[in-house]
Order: structure tokens, then sequence, then C-alpha cells
């Protein structure tokens, strides 16, 4: 599958960097499945998230203390090694207290042009809370256009709800082929594709897409792996996937923002078009660090583990990640509840050495 | 050290009071169901007033925290909340509280159950995974009071959000309570809570004296009433007896401790299991704690909080609080308290339980050095999981830190 070499960017800062340099775009960085890209493609001006790749931390110790997660500590020490000088700035939308935190940080030392915060509502369950996404979102495309100096048309924002639209699907049907067992992919590369759709360029992200979908396309397989689910944040581990793979597993669905999280919930398109996009993001399936009632999100996963028959779950969490670990303990007893067997990985920047993850993940495997 | 004799005198006498209105309010609270009153669990940073027009008790987890991290008892429920799967990097106050409830464990034999909780996320994001954890358990109403993040303003959206949930805060606490909002009560309970946040300033206004009458380990003691009995006639006349007292204590030159030579500011959330021997320690070296940023945080929304209209005034008084905002204002209000004490160095708790206030330190601590040129020092530990803390550590920075001080002054 030459198609699949489209999708692997082996530093993604260099391809952002060219493309910027090759199209003049203007780049925004960005590090949560919450920030409003549509708008920002809409306006012209290339979106892209960071994942935070640095491995040995020097510069952001001097801001931040060492019980922040690697992600937030990776950024900002891209950031501060000037591993994003190509880019004009950053957006940072309301998640966790750390990333709260980072936004300041980041806007006092990281030396970029623009910044911008999208403080979005925390609990998502009233009309009250979705006005104010709307007028959050009204309040960023402004300062936006201030910004840079451009417009934004309701045809421009339509052409954009519509590109992401079409990323989404076109991510949930590879997903949906790999619950079927239609699926030549396999995890990794699946992790590699979702990962890509962040960085490349979006209008080559639907074309990939599109390239990509029947070449991966198998008659159903039988599969004997066990059938596994991955719930947290954001998956930056592609090996991850093989180990399970080879410990006798397969994953075929998940809860994580680089999962169903970020291609979850389609933009309306008969709305007015700022109104449309802040809606998905009032209704999305809420991360922890979102409000909608107590039992949501035990709800939306035992619902994903019927729909996908997911034997075997695994919490794969950053260590030091709040909202994550609050919810642990509860998702894990309403997992028990429905027969469903789990195991906690708390992940660094790092991962621990091969022999130990997979002996783990293989007596895990074998259990289910 | 203080000579033992010479300590005993410098007692502030308050205390004892402090202590009765402290057990009266725990005994009222424990017993309000057999009362047919209505306990509401809320955060420390909260909407207190209207439950108090609804004749509902307020109990504070957060308080239940700093009184199970100050009775030694928090390494204990911290491992039992591990042992429920609670991660040890989580808030020690959480995990404490979680802990707790099913056992009644802690210094009170557990707090009282509640009939509803109001979570503000004005504090942190924590407590909003907190509440939905004891919602959960004990399997009632949660109310949340989303109080969007100030990294410069409070913008105009975010004051009508806030605006809109006064009102669905009212309907929600109608409908708990089987009973209507009475706005003329709380005209009343509106003015007493501004009042006592008045006292509770002036009281602390009162280490700017030199020597200081009281030390910030005075105030993490007494602050406990300006947080669970805010908007009552007690804390109004028990703050006037304090600062009554303590103006007596100028005037016949008691100071906090005895040979005030060096004026240090506080930064964070008490060590609650250590706050003595922290006190001690810097004592020894004539150094006194004179003010703090975490118990002021209780009178800063006075900037906001209007008499005359208080249920509105509480849009910005509840959301512009000081950790709701950003770095670089809160290295502003720093900077004001370094000026306003007068003092000769900060002391920072790098609290591994509390992101919003830890996090940013480090840039805090640059922009003093820059602004006012004074030595800072950061102690790393946590506010109730003993665990985190190495006495031989941080004596051995403190020592370190002193010296600074005394070759600067």
């Amino acid at each position: 599958m030459d198609i699949l070499k489209k999708f692997e960017i082996s530093d993604p800062y260099e391809y952002v960097a060219h493309l910027k340099k090759a199209t003049g775009k203007r780049v925004l960085a960005y590090m949560c499945s919450y920030t409003p890209e549509e708008i920002i493609y809409a306006a012209g001006i290339h979106p892209f998230r960071i994942f935070g790749q640095v491995e040995a931390i020097s510069k952001a110790d001097a801001h931040l203390q060492a019980y922040s997660c690697s992600l937030v500590r990776g950024a900002l020490e891209d950031a501060l090694q000037g591993r994003l000088s190509f880019v004009d700035g950053a957006v940072f939308p309301h998640t966790c207290d750390s990333i709260q935190r980072l936004s300041d940080i980041w806007r006092l030392n990281a030396g970029m042009k623009h910044h911008f915060d999208v403080v979005w509502a925390v609990k998502l369950h009233t009309d009250s809370a979705r006005k104010y996404m709307y007028d959050v979102l009204v309040r960023f495309a402004k300062e936006l256009k201030q910004s840079f100096g451009i417009t934004l048309s309701d045809d421009t924002l339509q052409k954009a709800i519509a590109t992401y639209n079409e990323i989404r699907s076109l991510l949930k049907t590879i997903w949906q082929l790999k619950s079927d067992n239609k699926s030549a992919l396999t995890g990794s590369q699946m992790n590699a594709v979702i990962k890509a759709a962040m960085i490349l360029d979006r209008d080559q992200v639907v074309s990939n897409l599109k390239e990509l979908i029947p070449s991966i396309q198998l008659p159903p397989q039988t599969e004997k792996r066990k059938r596994i689910m991955l719930i947290g944040g954001i998956c930056n581990h592609p090996d991850i996937y093989d180990y399970i793979e080879t410990s006798g597993g397969v994953v075929v669905w998940d809860d994580l923002c680089t999962g169903s999280r970020y291609f979850e919930g389609a933009i309306a398109t008969d709305k007015e078009p700022l109104r449309a996009i802040a809606d998905r993001y009032y209704e999305r399936n809420i991360c922890p660090a979102k409000y909608r009632d107590y039992y949501t999100r035990a709800e939306t996963i035992k619902t994903m583990i019927k729909t996908h028959n997911v034997q075997g779950a695994i919490f794969l969490y950053l260590k030091f990640c709040d909202p994550h670990s609050f919810d642990y303990p509860y998702l894990k007893e309403a997992l028990d509840e429905v027969g469903v067997p789990s195991i906690l990985l708390e992940l660094e920047q790092q991962l621990p050495s091969e022999g130990q993850m997979k002996t783990r993940l293989e007596a895990f495997i074998d259990m289910i | 050290m203080a000579e033992p004799q010479e300590k005993k005198d410098n007692r502030i006498k308050s205390v004892k009071r402090m202590k009765e209105i402290m057990t009266n309010y725990y005994i009222e609270a424990k017993t309000a169901a057999q009362n047919n009153k209505k306990v509401a669990w809320i955060t420390s940073g909260g909407p207190v007033e209207p439950l108090l027009v609804m004749d509902v008790i307020p109990v504070y987890p957060e308080n239940h925290g700093a009184m199970v991290g100050a009775s030694k008892m928090g390494v204990g429920l911290c491992e039992k909340a591990e042992e429920m799967g609670y991660c040890r990097d989580l808030c020690s106050y959480a995990r404490s509280d979680i802990a707790a409830a099913p056992i009644n464990g802690g210094p009170i034999g557990g707090l009282p159950k509640p009939d509803f909780l109001v979570c503000c996320n004005n504090i942190c994001g924590t407590v909003l995974k907190w509440y939905e954890v004891q919602a959960r358990y004990f399997n009632v109403p949660l109310f949340i009071f989303d109080t969007p993040f100030c990294h410069s303003e409070m913008t105009q959206e975010a004051k009508d959000y806030v605006g809109a949930q006064i009102l669905e805060y009212i309907a929600f606490l109608e409908e708990q309570c089987g009973k209507k909002f009475d706005y003329d009560k709380a005209i009343e309970v509106g003015k007493l809570s501004i009042a006592g946040q008045r006292l509770w300033q002036a009281v602390l206004d009162t280490a700017m004296h030199k020597p200081a009458p009281m030390s910030a380990f005075d105030a993490f003691f007494h602050l406990a009433l300006i947080v669970t009995l805010r908007g009552t006639q007690i804390v109004v006349d028990y703050y006037t007896e304090l600062l009554n007292e303590m103006k007596e204590r100028i005037a016949n030159g008691i100071s906090a401790i005895p040979n005030e030579q060096y004026r240090l500011l506080w930064d964070n959330l008490p060590v609650w299991y250590k706050t003595k021997w922290l006190s001690d320690t810097f004592a020894a070296h004539n150094a006194c704690l004179v003010a703090d940023t975490y118990t002021t945080a209780w009178c800063r929304q006075l900037d906001y909080l209007d008499e005359n209209d208080f249920l509105k005034s509480m849009v910005e008084g509840y959301t512009a609080i000081y950790l709701n905002i950003s770095v670089d204002q809160m290295a502003k209000a720093v900077i004001g308290m370094i000026d306003k004490y007068d003092v000769d160095g900060l002391v920072m708790h790098s609290n591994r339980s509390c992101k919003p206030y830890s996090l940013g330190q480090y840039d805090i601590q640059r922009i003093v050095q820059k602004e006012r040129g004074i030595p800072s020092l950061i102690i790393e530990a946590d506010m109730v999981d003993e665990r985190n803390f190495s006495e031989a550590q941080v004596l051995t920075r403190i020592e370190a830190f002193m010296e600074i001080i005394k070759s600067k002054k």
C-alpha cells in the first residue's frame, strides 16, 4: 500500500515548515481536540496538532514542575528549543488545569506572534452553555480575523465544514472497517493515519483518505485475536498497538482524542456555520475534563463496547493526567459490571521497555 | 527557637472562641437531618450566599481536607483512596475526602451526608471530577457553577453565561428545597458576606504593622470561618473580636514571633501537617511569614462585590478570583502583596496536589525577581499527603534561603 506512505510523517514540524514555505500559508499549533480547527482552516490558516516530541526535557523544567504531564512539558520544550519557530501562533482551548496554565506560560515565554485562548464552557448540558459556546466561537473568529487581517465568509466556513465532515466520516469508515474485520490496516498504521489527519494539509488529507480506503478493504476476515478497546487521552505510542497485536489482541475501537472522540459527530450543514460548529463541540462525546452528567462517559463507553463486541479494555493514560485518572475507578467498575476485563497503563513520553510492556499485555490478553 | 514561656504569652486568645464556633458548626451540620435542615457540599470558592438564603447548611470538603491534613490523617486516607483505584498523583484533598466518605473516616468521623452538591470550578478542574465522584457515591444532584477562566479579562460573553447560571442556581435551589428564593434575605446575606470579607481583610492587614501581630500560620487557622460561614453574623462578630485583639496586640507590642527581623510572604496552600514545624523553623531565624496569597483569596472578590446588587455582582465576584486568572495577573497580585506587607522574601509551596496554584510559580518567581529583586524559596511538598515532604531537605533549603535573606538585609 504505497498510499500509506502519504500518512507517514517522520518529522511533522519539518513537514509543516515546508508546507508554509511552499504555500505561504500561516500556521497555528494546537494541542487539544476541542480546538475549532474548522475556523482556522476556513481562514486559510493551517492548523496542526503538536504531540510534544522531545524526549529529554531541559528548558521546560524552568517553567513546569515535574508533576506536569509529558504532553504539556514536551510541547513547551519544543517551543522553547525553537523547534516551532516557523509557527505563527498557538490556540489553547480550555481543557485541564495543566493546559490552562501552559497557555499562560506559553504566552509569556514561547515568543510567538499570536496567541488564542478558546475558553469553552466546562459543563455541556444547559442552554446557557450552548449559547456561551457559540459566543466563544464568534469571539475566536473575530480575533482570528483581526490578528491576521483576513475575512471569513459563510461560504468559506461552509466549505470548511464540508471538508471536516468528510475527514471525520472517512476516519470513522476506517475505524468501522477495523471493527468489522474488513481492514488490512494494523493499529499502528491507523494511529499514523489519524495523527497525519491532524498535521497534513486538510485537502490533501481528504484525497489521501479517499485513496486509502479502497486499498485497505478486505472481505470479512476470520479474526481469532481478542477484541480490544483503548480508553484515554492522546495516544502517541504506535508501538502499543504492535505489542497488543503480537500478544493476541487487536484494537477494534477506542475512546481517545486521537481516535473516536476526534471523528465522532458531524457538523450540521443547514445552520449558520459558526452555530453549527459550536453545536458540534457542545454535543460531541465529552473528554473527562468536561461535564455532561456524572454517568455520561460510562454509558458512552458501554455503548461502544456493545456496538463493537469489545472483549477487553486498556486504559491508556498519561502520567499526571488528572481528569482521566479521576474517571478510572468508576469506568473500571462500569466495565466490570458488563464483564469486560480491563488494565491500566500509565505512560510517560517514553514507553517502558518492550519486554515489560509485552509481559503485562500478554498476561492481560490471555486472561480475557 | 523561641522561649516556651515567651511563646505562650504570644498566643492569640480568640483561638478558643474560634474552636467553639467550628465545633458548633459541625454539630449543627451533622444533626441537620434531625432538625429538618438540608446539607449541601460546596467548593471553597463557590457561591455560598444563596445556600444561606435557603437555610441550607453548607459543608466544605476542602475544609475537611485541611482538617485531615492538620490532624496528620492524610497518609492513611490517601492510601485508602489509592486502594480504591485513585492514582497517587491526584489531589490529596480529593483523595482523602473520597476515601473518608464510605468509612466515616477523618478527624470528625466523616462529613454529614449531602442532600445535594454545588461545585464551582473557579479554583480548579479537579473539583469537577471530585464532585462527580461524590455525586455518584451519595447519589445526589450536582449543580455545576461554571466560571470561565480569565486569561486576560472577563469577557462579556462569560459575564452573560455566569449571569445566566446564577438564575439556574437559584432555580436548582428552589427545586431542591421546595420553596421560593427570598430575594430580601439575599440582600441581608450579601451585606453580611461583604462585611465579613472586609473584616477578614482588615484582620490580615494588621500584619502590615512591624512587628506583625499575627502570621500567615495564624491566618491559616482563622481562615476557616470566612470559608465556611461567610454570609452569617457569626463571622462578622468573630472577626470584629479578632480584629480588636490584633489592634490590642499592636498597642501592647505583642508580635507573632518574639523577635521579628525578617518578613516573608507565603504562596499556595499551607502544608497542613507541618504548619507548626515551618512556623518554628522560620521563627528560629527571626523570620515571620507575615502574609500569604492563600487566605487573602477570600477577600479579593471585594473589588467586584456590590452590597446594593449582590447577586449580580457575584458574576465577577466569583469568576475573576485569584486562581481563575492568568500567571502574569497572579504575579502582579504577588508583587502588590510584597509592597503592601513590605517583605524581604517569598516562600512558595510547590504543591503537588494543586496544579492551578503551582504551575506557573517558576514564572511568578522570575517576574518577582525582576520587578522587586527579592529572594525566593520553593518548597516541594503537598498540602495533605506527608509522603511528599522531606523534612531534612526542606530544612536545608530554608537554612540556605535564610542565609541569603540575612546577607541582603
